[in-house]
């Protein structure tokens, strides 16, 4: 599948094996707004406005209103709307109710649809590769670069298959599946390739559970990660604002069907997981791959041999205020997060809804939803009371406390369950210690207060 | 962009791997413009100094004289994690040149050589042993070559590593890569001409609003 959407985007061959590959799709937000501003100083405009969309994300607060925290960030935002009407780029805005994460709104609108290649300045964008395009994250100069050429250098990267099969016992889900893949490949495993993900586990998958799988692939070091479309895709596809219709819905449908991975296809590496093997699961430490099942033990630093790693380990350890040996279902948490590119789909709000259903929050538990729709579609289903009553905060659609960047952030030595993708030292805040974990694993931790097994609590 | 031919300089070992790039510039300065005369101060921040932003003696970068250094050798997977190029930006602002490392995360990898950094892949056994050197001699000196694609370690054993030919290129001159693209103009023309028709579903059918 990787080859065959590759093949078709290449527009010239250069040296070394680097060839000029075409961009079909170029999403912006704020954070990207610098390579605007070095495109104009350089007299250069934007190529393809029609195959560029942005809009605003990671420096909102979400509270009502969606303002800024200081005039810093609303400067940055500004400029971001300024630049997309003078280069007549389509800007989901402040005040749009299509506004939200980027890479819930590309699919959302329609704009991520197999076989496409696309880029944003942000490295979780491989979140689109579950629709079987080749989507990759990509610096500031890149973005200057597809701005001003829709195309960008790039060298073919390595494939790597992944095949998750069999059924996903009660109380695991994507996210489970994808910490248990990077703490199998660990957090450098995926470099230089390209994942696809397969295998009836996969396949078995909403679109919303294969975005989570797709969006953390960078965890595992990987740029890309697809998942071969099918109808499950076609469906949530179809009908989409921005998506093909009519002729050019049957030609694009005829053409996807033939996207899927060849029965001989070969990989660089191919790995292997079943999914009875896969618990719920929890981070205990400062990098991704630092996962275990929530009925494990944090680990200790002296069952390493490797020093590098010993002392890598006794570090995270020493950050995250644990002591070896304690069960992670004892660690207790003062915050939860439910929300970011990786877990703020109808999908995920519904699994915390589940578990916060007649109960409540024992700590400061934070819902964002990913996009204004998915607030209005949650609402429609009723799930932001069930939240509310259970003393949930109900808050606006943005990447929130997942970047700290924007102003919501914990305290130094806070400990939040979250459902984002990074559990790096200061990701959250600085001083603040992550536990990454699934929406339905972060409802039960804020119910009890503490990191828990969800099956334990009958959802 | 700065050209890279060839730097001898003192090198820095960072032994930790997995050094993501949250940790290489915290978040909350990537709203900064890359030109204040603080920014080099960005880099490693959160680590590098503590709290009322004195500086943490036990951080390398903050003893002498790995505080003049201008390479770079870390550990696995550095400069994992987010796309942020400001990572480079904050080496670059400090006054490193080349990263030496066994791996780097795929994103930082690519957003070096937009920025005159040369990031260089060495097997771990050479890295490590590198980084071995940096600590027994501190202030020892490494060359990168990137003509001859080697570096010399502060034994003087020299090391040939791999490049692309065409990011060796476009690293030797210094040249800007929107500039080379430009002069594809024809090319990409012509692909999206035939793209269009054969993929014409690929473009968004966006009503004007």
């Amino acid at each position: 599948m990787f080859e065959k959407i590759w093949a078709r985007h290449v527009v010239a061959e250069g040296p070394g094996g680097h060839v000029l590959l075409y961009i079909d799709r170029h999403l912006l937000h704020e954070g990207t707004t610098a390579a605007f501003g070095r495109l104009a100083r350089s007299g250069r405009s934007v190529r393809r406005p029609d195959l560029s969309f942005a809009t605003a994300d990671h420096y909102l607060l979400t509270s009502p209103g969606s303002p800024t925290a200081d005039a810093e960030t609303r400067g940055m935002v500004e400029a971001l709307g300024r630049h997309t009407a003078n280069q007549r780029i389509l800007y989901f805005g402040v005040g749009d109710p299509r506004r939200g994460i980027v890479h819930i709104i590309g699919p959302e609108q329609g704009l991520t649809v197999p076989g496409i290649t696309l880029v944003c300045g942000d490295s979780h964008t491989a979140t689109h590769g579950a629709f079987g395009a080749l989507a990759f994250g990509i610096g500031s100069s890149e973005v200057e670069h597809v701005l001003a050429t829709q195309t960008l250098w790039q060298k073919k990267p390595l494939t790597m298959r992944i095949s998750v099969e069999g059924r996903l016992g009660p109380g695991v889900g994507a996210k489970d599946v994808i910490l248990a893949i990077i703490a199998k490949l660990g957090a450098g495993g995926g470099v230089r390739h390209a994942i696809e993900y397969a295998g009836s586990t996969i396949r078995a998958m909403s679109m919303d559970e294969r975005m989570t799988v797709c969006n953390m692939s960078i965890e595992a070091g990987a740029r890309a990660g697809m998942i071969a479309p099918d109808e499950t895709t076609y469906a949530y596809v179809e009908g989409r604002p921005l998506a093909p219709s009519g002729e050019a819905w049957r030609r694009a449908l005829a053409e996807w069907k033939a996207l899927p991975s060849d029965a001989d296809a070969t990989f660089d590496r191919e790995v292997q997981l079943a999914a009875s093997e896969i618990a719920p699961t929890v981070t205990w430490g400062t990098s991704p791959q630092d996962a275990l099942p929530i009925t494990a033990r944090v680990p200790d630093p002296m069952d390493i041999a490797d020093p590098g790693r010993r002392e890598s380990m006794t570090r995270a350890l020493a950050y995250m205020g644990l002591s070896p040996g304690t069960p992670l279902s004892d660690v207790t948490v003062n915050r939860v997060f439910i929300g970011s590119c990786t877990n703020s789909r109808l999908d995920d709000l519904r699994a915390a809804a589940r578990v916060a259903k007649g109960r409540r929050a024992v700590v400061p538990a934070w819902i964002v939803p990913g996009s204004g729709l998915i607030k209005r579609a949650a609402e429609a289903e009723g799930l932001d009371r069930v939240f509310v009553d259970a003393g949930f905060e109900w808050r606006e659609a943005g990447c929130s406390m997942c970047v700290g960047m924007n102003g919501e952030t914990a305290a130094s030595g806070e400990r939040v369950a979250s459902t984002s993708n990074r559990n790096f030292e200061g990701r959250q805040g600085k001083g603040a210690r992550t536990h990454l974990m699934s929406p339905a694993m972060a409802a039960a931790a804020a119910v009890t207060g503490k990191l828990t097994d969800v099956r334990t609590l009958g959802a | 962009m700065e050209p890279f031919t060839r730097v001898s300089a003192v090198g820095v070992p960072i032994d930790l791997p997995n050094v993501d790039t949250d940790r290489v510039i915290p978040a909350r300065f990537l709203r900064k413009d890359r030109s204040v005369p603080e920014y080099s101060s960005f880099l490693f921040h959160d680590v590098r100094f503590g709290a009322d932003d004195t500086e943490r003696p036990e951080f390398i970068l903050n003893r002498q004289p790995y505080r003049g250094a201008r390479i770079v050798v870390a550990a696995e997977n550095f400069g994992c994690g987010s796309s942020r190029e400001a990572a480079v930006w904050a080496l670059a602002a400090y006054g490193m040149r080349s990263v030496i490392a066994p791996s780097l995360g795929d994103i930082f990898h690519q957003n070096c050589f937009k920025n005159g950094l040369l990031p260089v892949i060495l097997p771990a056994v050479v890295v490590a042993e590198l980084r071995r050197q940096l600590h027994d001699r501190p202030g020892a000196t490494l060359t990168v070559d990137l003509e001859s694609q080697t570096v010399t370690g502060p034994d003087g054993a020299q090391h040939r590593f791999e490049v692309d030919a065409f990011r060796k290129e476009m690293l030797l001159t210094g040249r800007d890569e929107i500039e080379l693209t430009l002069g594809f103009e024809a090319k990409i023309r012509e692909f999206e001409a035939r793209h269009s028709k054969e993929m014409a579903w690929a473009v968004p059918a966006r009503k004007s609003t």
